[in-house]
């Protein structure tokens, strides 16, 4: 019995699709209080006076907390720092009287009902001594620093090699500003217990991130928190850090003794973390024959002046390709804005654009195919870390990609095909993203009906984490998948990392299936000191919720009877599995796009998009491709529409609403064919299952990009590419 | 949002007396919640027009339709003399919106949509159109998709609507009723370019509520083409859009109409570009010229001077495409 690899439809999908399943801000109680946030129209100085006279006036406003009047907070930055923190000083909401960046909380409203919070926020008025501010990366670039996280030290001698290579490239790219907005926006409903504790319902990637800072930034003990995160409406990286609606509900919440909600409004969906913008140059030195000499990779990325926010941007540039003279430089400007935050393939959806541009304009110099180019540079090894891999079916991407592309087809020649009007243009790129295996715990349970329950504290923010987690139980304890619950988004339940990075199938996965045999071990246990035929049984399997051996079975459920208990339990905590060590683990990707350009308008579509990915066993192809098609149609995205904008004279985001803040509609999006090649891997973790949260959105704007050169001869390298870019 | 009264008047003239200068009708409410909810309209009094004899569309002695304002843009799109008649409006309001906004959108309502100047609809910000004399950030900030004609020092917004800029082209008329009666404004004339008033996007006075647009007959819905370009495929507002319809005789141009969206504080239109298309023949070059007359006084602020060669390749593409549409059944 395999369910591992079966495209089972989501467990949740019932409760999702008939509004059962409630989300942070769903739930209801009677006197709940709302919160509303008003935010600084400011983007530097400080809060000289904040009058609330005219909303307090109003019936139905319970109060207005602001730095002034709030509950005692921690002041120091280690109660701040919660477990995806950048290095520096957190943002610590309404501390006191300094703004920091335009859109900061200043104040929130408490009232019966939103309407009337929110209402109430627009009275009340708050008194500035502003201070000049710098919020545009390009214009401080000069300034910038080292990041406190450094990229792979130099390798070869870059410099040398790459001005005597035969074909040496030197060419700069742009990335803006993008933020994750969920479709749920991030909030907290705080229920005040009788007994005065919390519990939290929060929108977050890690519930335990969440009641550590909570209980940090309060002062409270650990069981006077408890964080749930049942559903999350898409995250994205957004709920990796507790947001700043959670401080605020808890403090509404601990000064009225009541429970509390705080929704966060779109527009303010656009006051914390994003991705930051950044400015890459990359020199691409090669002989002749296509063969890699030297590469340089430079990203400066924004931060606040609070934190620095670091990511892996130029990493990958070191280890896609064979290449033995690097050298990899990252750097951070400190500007007037919110701490940036990882968001999808965070650092790789942005450094790999340049990189996979720029190997796109090393093949057009060399007169060489993209996808030869790129076999000819091959990396049989990650140099970054001298380390064989530990699997990498990327070869098998490009050929499968290409073959179901058509690649072989292409005319290599820039606007040499064409469909009427439009001009054709066929484009691709390579992708790749770690496989990373983090500490997890999880608990079975089996009961005297033989269900079984298996828990952990991790999220499930839309990716499939309670279906495959079920999968992963059933297949490990034998227990049919109808009788499988998996319960998780509760800080109370067993150890979990952050819902992020890919590895959540990698670390908890591992944890449940392991948990699930040690379960499996006290069943058998009991068999054998029960039934005399398993006393010595070699051969024995668990299946269809029955213990075998030979022709002679036991039901789990009767094992537990035997046991003398009502259930039998097991709690296990994993670690990343030794046999890593000494490998390199990642996934890999090849990226295939069909741009249309208008001759005279510049309206851009992308047709059609074939993906190929190596990411070791598909737990479950069904909830696996639709990771790949989102990560794919944000790639579009990130290539053509989304762009969050500065006002630099006001230090403020002008398009902070979805209908000027563009993603992709339907209509934008053409045919998506998403294919897992095979791939083999007995070193990254006991499943052999790398994770595809984030693979599928490295290397699709590059290849959408690369597309729209082909199409058009010309070659934008400043993102997003709209239409007055090729015009 | 604000705390307002509401009301619901039956009658026309109910409504009109209802109205002061700090209440709103609302009919589809698909713009006005929007700005509701942002505080960038705080009226006092909502008059809910929804129950108001406005909803069919008639036609006219003279040979045209009469529609009224409580239409939905979902129904006027689809109804079948609009398709047969007058192909351009039709296709105006589908290149708009949503279908679920269109459901709700009302006809009247498209009128008086709002820009959607990020600055405008931001009420931190200066903004002359929303606070007169606070200032326009857009003149120096991020207007890309801003006005490349009749702009004025205090304001470079532009019309967001489909739907006007058909109706422009069509010359249709604008019925409205107020306290001191009904009277009739030419399209032409509804919409206001923002000199030093841009508050004012319109003629209408406060109490004047439109009770029906009025299309005349034409010869044109055999060759007539919406063509709106935009920043993705759909639910995204006009960067440039073009109205073009011609009556042909042959290759010979008879009529013609030219009006651009997104290019100004109302639906731009220049009768003299049109006159000088009538006699001509169909041609590239031809179509060439009456994009540079209709775009000669157009000036372009930092971030938006791809519109003008935009428009420009946008009204020879439009013109070109109307004047092969050929017969409709």
């Amino acid at each position: 019995m395999t369910t591992i690899g079966k495209p089972l439809d989501r467990v949740d999908g019932l409760l999702k699709v008939t509004g059962k399943a409630r989300y942070a801000g769903e739930f209801p109680e009677d006197g709940l209080l709302h919160g509303s946030v008003v935010s600084s129209t400011v983007a530097k100085g400080r809060v000289l006076r904040i009058d609330a006279s005219r909303a307090l006036a109003l019936p139905g406003v319970v109060a207005v907390i602001d730095h002034l009047n709030r509950p005692r907070i921690a002041s120091y930055d280690d109660a701040f720092q919660d477990a995806d923190a950048a290095d520096g000083s957190p943002f610590r909401p309404l501390y006191n009287d300094r703004v920091l960046y335009s859109g900061q909380p200043l104040a929130l409203v408490i009232a019966d009902n939103l309407e009337l919070a929110r209402h109430a926020g627009s009275l009340v008025e708050i008194e500035y001594e502003t201070e000049a501010f710098e919020t545009d990366l390009l214009a401080m670039q000069q300034q910038a620093h080292a990041s406190p996280q450094t990229p792979p030290k130099p390798r070869g001698d870059f410099q040398a090699v790459w001005i005597d290579a035969a074909v040496s490239l030197d060419v700069h790219y742009s990335t803006p500003i993008e933020h994750h907005n969920p479709m749920e926006p991030h909030a907290s409903t705080v229920l005040y217990q009788p007994d005065g504790t919390l519990h939290i319902h929060d929108k977050t990637q890690g519930p335990q991130n969440c009641q550590a800072y909570v209980q940090k930034v309060f002062g409270l003990e650990k069981s006077q928190v408890r964080i749930f995160a049942a559903f999350v409406g898409g995250a994205f990286g957004s709920g990796l850090r507790p947001q700043y609606q959670l401080p605020l509900a808890v403090m509404a919440s601990l000064a009225l003794k009541r429970s509390v909600r705080v929704t966060l409004t779109r527009q303010q969906m656009f006051t914390f973390g994003y991705r930051p913008r950044t400015l890459q140059r990359l020199q691409l030195g090669a002989a002749a024959n296509g063969r890699l000499l030297a590469l340089g990779h430079t990203a400066i990325g924004q931060t606040s002046r609070f934190e620095d926010f670091s990511e892996h941007v130029v990493e990958w540039s070191g280890m896609l390709y064979h290449c033995d003279n690097v050298q990899l430089t990252y750097k951070l400007v400190p500007l007037d804005v919110f701490t940036p935050l990882d968001m999808r393939a965070p650092g790789a959806a942005l450094g790999v654009i340049g990189l996979e541009c720029a190997m796109d304009e090393l093949a057009c110099a060399l007169g060489m195919d993209p996808v030869q180019l790129r076999l000819i540079n091959y990396a049989e090894r990650n140099q970054n870390e001298d380390k064989p891999w530990s699997s990498k079916a990327l070869r098998e991407c490009y050929r499968e990609g290409a073959e179901r592309f058509g690649w072989g087809q292409r005319n290599p020649e820039p606007r040499s095909m064409r469909d009427g009007r439009q001009l054709i243009g066929w484009g691709m790129a390579g992708g790749v993203w770690e496989a990373m295996q983090m500490k997890a715990s999880a608990k079975a349970h089996i009961d005297a009906q033989g269900k079984l329950t298996v828990s952990s504290a991790t999220t499930d923010i839309g990716t499939g984490t309670y279906t495959v987690m079920t999968q992963i139980a059933a297949q490990a304890s034998g227990v049919a998948v109808e009788d499988v619950a998996f319960l998780l988004g509760d800080s109370s339940l067993p150890t979990a990392p952050l819902q992020g990075g890919s590895f959540t199938v990698s670390s908890v996965g591992t944890a449940v299936q392991q948990a699930c045999e040690a379960l499996n071990a006290k069943l058998l246990n009991i068999a054998r000191q029960t039934y005399p035929v398993f006393k010595d049984a070699e051969a024995v399997r668990f299946e269809d919720g029955l213990l075998h051996t030979g022709d002679v079975s036991v039901s789990l459920a009767q094992l537990v009877k035997d046991s003398g208990e009502d259930a039998l339990q097991v709690q296990v905590d994993s670690e990343p599995d030794k046999k890593r060590e000494g490998y390199s683990t990642a996934t890999h990707s090849a990226v295939f796009v069909e741009v249309q350009v208008d001759e005279d308008l510049g309206t851009i579509k992308v047709r059609r998009v074939v993906s190929a990915i190596a990411a070791g066993r598909v737990v479950n192809p069904k909830m696996a491709r639709s990771q790949i098609v989102g990560g794919v149609v944000w790639g579009i995205g990130m290539a053509l529409h989304e762009e969050t904008q500065i006002d630099h004279q006001l230090g403020r985001y002008m398009n902070h609403s979805l209908a000027e803040y563009h993603i992709p509609v339907n209509a934008d999006i053409g045919d998506i064919d998403v294919v897992f090649v095979e791939e083999h891997d007995e070193i990254v973790n006991a499943l052999g299952s790398k994770g595809v949260g984030e693979i599928g959105i490295v290397g699709v704007a590059a290849a959408v990009a690369n597309a729209i050169y082909h199409a058009t001869g010309k070659r934008v390298r400043e993102f997003p590419i709209t239409l007055d870019k090729v015009l | 949002m604000n705390p307002f009264h509401y009301s619901r008047p039956t009658g026309v003239q109910e409504a009109v007396h209802l109205s002061s200068a700090a209440s709103r009708f609302i009919a589809g409410g698909t713009n006005l919640l929007d700005l509701m909810k942002e505080n960038i309209s705080r009226p006092d009094h909502l008059i809910d027009i929804t129950g108001l004899p406005l909803h069919d569309i008639q036609q006219t002695a003279a040979g045209g339709l009469l529609i009224g304002a409580l239409v939905s843009n979902a129904d006027l799109a689809w109804h079948p003399l609009i398709e047969q008649r007058y192909p351009l409006l039709s296709q105006a309001i589908l290149a708009g919106a949503s279908p679920q906004l269109r459901n709700m959108a009302s006809t009247g309502g498209n009128l008086l949509q709002r820009t959607r100047c990020y600055y405008f609809y931001d009420a931190t910000v200066p903004c002359n159109k929303r606070e007169p004399g606070s200032g326009c950030p857009a003149r120096t900030g991020l207007n890309r998709i801003h006005a490349i004609l009749g702009a004025s020092e205090q304001c470079v917004a532009t019309h967001p609507s489909d739907m006007c800029v058909a109706l422009a082209a069509l010359e249709a008329r604008v019925h409205v009723e107020g306290r001191a009666g009904a009277r009739v404004i030419e399209f032409a004339d509804f919409h206001r370019l923002p000199g030093d008033a841009p508050q004012r996007d319109n003629q209408l006075a406060d109490d004047e509520l439109i009770t029906a647009i009025e299309l005349p007959a034409d010869n044109l819905a055999n060759h007539s083409n919406y063509l709106k370009i935009r920043d993705r495929a759909s639910y995204a507002f006009a960067l440039v859009s073009v109205a073009a319809a011609l009556e042909l005789d042959g290759d010979r141009i008879v009529d013609a109409r030219l009006a651009l969206g997104g290019v100004a504080h109302k639906p731009w239109r220049d009768r003299a570009v049109e006159a000088a298309l009538i006699g001509q023949l169909v041609s590239r070059e031809t179509f060439s010229h009456a994009a540079d007359a209709l775009l000669q006084d157009a000036e372009p602020l930092e971030h938006n001077g791809y519109k003008i060669k935009l428009a420009r390749r946008g009204i020879i593409r439009a013109l070109s495409d109307a004047a092969v549409a050929g017969e409709r059944p």
